[in-house]
Parts: structure tokens; sequence; C-alpha cells
């Protein structure tokens, strides 16, 4: 197995996911987390991430449905689902959600229901791409997670 | 990853050392004893709905060799609470359902046998109002989210002289 080609795989990937803005720099901070105690606590994190946030995203869905116009309401799920957000570095996904609350504070329903459907867009495709992402550091094994510097969009 | 606690049980914290041991040293902190005779090591309980979050701050406190305890409510950390012989502090969220961390920081501080345990609050939101209210009502300090290591450091460095 050529770990060297994964581990440079790996890391053009991570720096990939930063450039088109799908990760922002707190994602560093969870990934600095990890060591040898838990060495997959970055996949963790973002494995419960993507448990609460497709409860949070259901949770926006069936009150669109159940409550219109009950701005309030549609604000105050989005806005724990921007909380997670941004305690993982999802940096679009987060931005979507901030622009869901725009249109609820400006009581703008077209506006809620079009950019909640981009929350969701920008959820599957982090999710596709976190995944890759892990995936290729367990191909990877170890080495990755010991030896791979920070990668760029990540400071020393 | 997943860090539940039974009462009266806290997780121990990574490494060997923690930060009550170090702080003996430097400050005069009576550690209490168990039953056993035993002391019991300095906890902090993290108390916050997302699980994400709660992961996260555990993971701080602990790269700071704290032991921790992390519940997702404020109604679970009053249980621990009555029951944990040496909290050294709590860190709680803001928003909650059911018990807001302001209704949990009112309570330790309406308590007499609790009033003395530093409360942190977080919020993902920098709200002016809120965080007044919170300072004013006996917070130790505010922090925003996502929560740094140096927000950690800045509170356990004055966990230290408190």
């Amino acid at each position: 197995m050529d770990y060297s080609n994964l581990r440079r795989q790996a890391a053009s990937m991570k720096k990939s996911l930063f450039d088109q803005g799908y990760l922002d720099e707190q994602f560093c901070q969870v990934e600095d987390l990890q060591d040898e105690a838990s060495p997959n606590f970055a996949e963790e994190v973002v494995t419960l991430f993507f448990k609460d946030s497709a409860k949070l995203i259901s949770n926006v869905e069936q009150a669109l449905e159940k409550y219109p116009k009950d701005f309030n309401r549609w604000d105050a799920y989005m806005q724990q689902l921007k909380g997670s957000c941004s305690s993982i570095g999802a940096s679009r996904m987060k931005s979507e959600c901030m622009s869901f609350r725009d249109y609820c504070g400006q009581g703008n329903v077209e506006g809620c229901m079009r950019s909640f459907q981009k929350v969701k867009r920008e959820h599957g495709a982090l999710r596709q791409k976190l995944e890759a992402y892990f995936q290729l550091l367990r191909q990877a094994g170890q080495l990755v997670l010991l030896e791979l510097p920070p990668g760029p969009g990540c400071k020393n | 990853m997943e860090v539940t606690a039974a009462a009266g049980a806290c997780c121990r914290g990574r490494g060997d050392h923690h930060a009550g041991e170090e702080e003996r040293s430097s400050a005069k902190v009576v550690v209490p004893v168990g039953s056993d005779g035993a002391e019991v090591e300095p906890c902090v309980i993290a108390v916050d709905d997302s699980s994400v979050d709660r992961a996260l701050v555990t993971a701080l406190l602990r790269r700071s060799k704290y032991r921790v305890t992390a519940v997702d409510s404020g109604k679970r950390a009053l249980e621990i609470l009555g029951s944990e012989p040496n909290v050294s502090m709590i860190i709680t969220d803001y928003w909650m359902p059911e018990m807001t961390g302001y209704d949990l920081l009112k309570k330790v501080k309406e308590s007499s046998k609790l009033k003395q345990i530093p409360v942190v609050i977080m919020s993902s939101e920098n709200v002016p109002t809120r965080i007044t209210r919170c300072l004013e009502e006996g917070a130790e300090d505010f922090l925003l989210k996502p929560v740094r290591p140096s927000d950690i450091s800045r509170i356990t460095t004055r966990m230290l002289l408190h």
C-alpha cells in the first residue's frame, strides 16, 4: 500500500475542502484535539454532527410545513443547526443557515424555502466530501493521523 | 465518544496529572475525601444539549487535565451536583430546552451548598444583554462558541486563583 500517495491525496482533499469554502479554521481546531488517546476524535465529532444535523434539518422541515410563517420557530431551529455548523467549521453550510435566518428576520417565506433547500444541499455535499476524506484517512492508516502535517488551511 | 456518567461518578481526564494536583503546590486547596478516605479529584461539569459541543468542550477541558462529566441538560447537572463532592466548575451552554444555562446559574447561586462553584456560560450568540444578565447573576465568565483552547486557558487560570 502506497501510504505516502494516500497521504498526499488526503492532504490535497483537505486543501480542496478549505479552498472551496466547505470548511474553515474551526475544523483545524477539531483535528487538533486528536491525540493518541483519541486518534479518531475528528471523525467521531463529525459523525455526531451529521447525526444531530439530520435531526435538526428534519425539525426545520416539519416546522416549515406545520407552522406556516412561524418565523420565530423556524429561526430557533435554524439557530441550533447554525451553531453546530460553527462548531465543526462547516463554513458553507453555516452561511446558508445564516441566510435562512436573515430571511426569517425579513418575514420572507419564499426566501426561507429557497435557502432551506440550499442548506440541505450543502449538508449533503459536505457529508459526501467528509466521508470520502475520512475514508481516505482510514485507508492511509495511523501513519496519516500521526504524521500528516497540518494541511493548507490549517495553521501550524 | 458520548460522555455520560452515573450520579457520583466523574470521568477521568487524560494523562496522569490533573489540574487539581498541580494546584495543590501553588494554592491552598482543600480536597474533599470520599467515604473510603481517598481524595476526590476536582471535577468539571460540562452542560450542553448539543452532543457536538459536549464532545468539544470535554476534549478541551481534558486537554487541560480536568476530570469532566458531560451532561445534556441543566436538570441532569443538578442531579450530579447533588452527589458529586468536588465540583470545581460548571461550564454550561446558555440556550438549552427546559432549563437554560441562565436558569441553571440562578439555581446554583441560590443554593447555599453550590453557590461557591464557579459557573461559566457558553453561547453561540453575542447578545450583550444576555452576557450582562449572566455576569450580574454571578457567572464567572461568558464564552462565545465555538470555544477555543485560549478560552479554556483563561477560565482555568482564573479557577486557580479562585
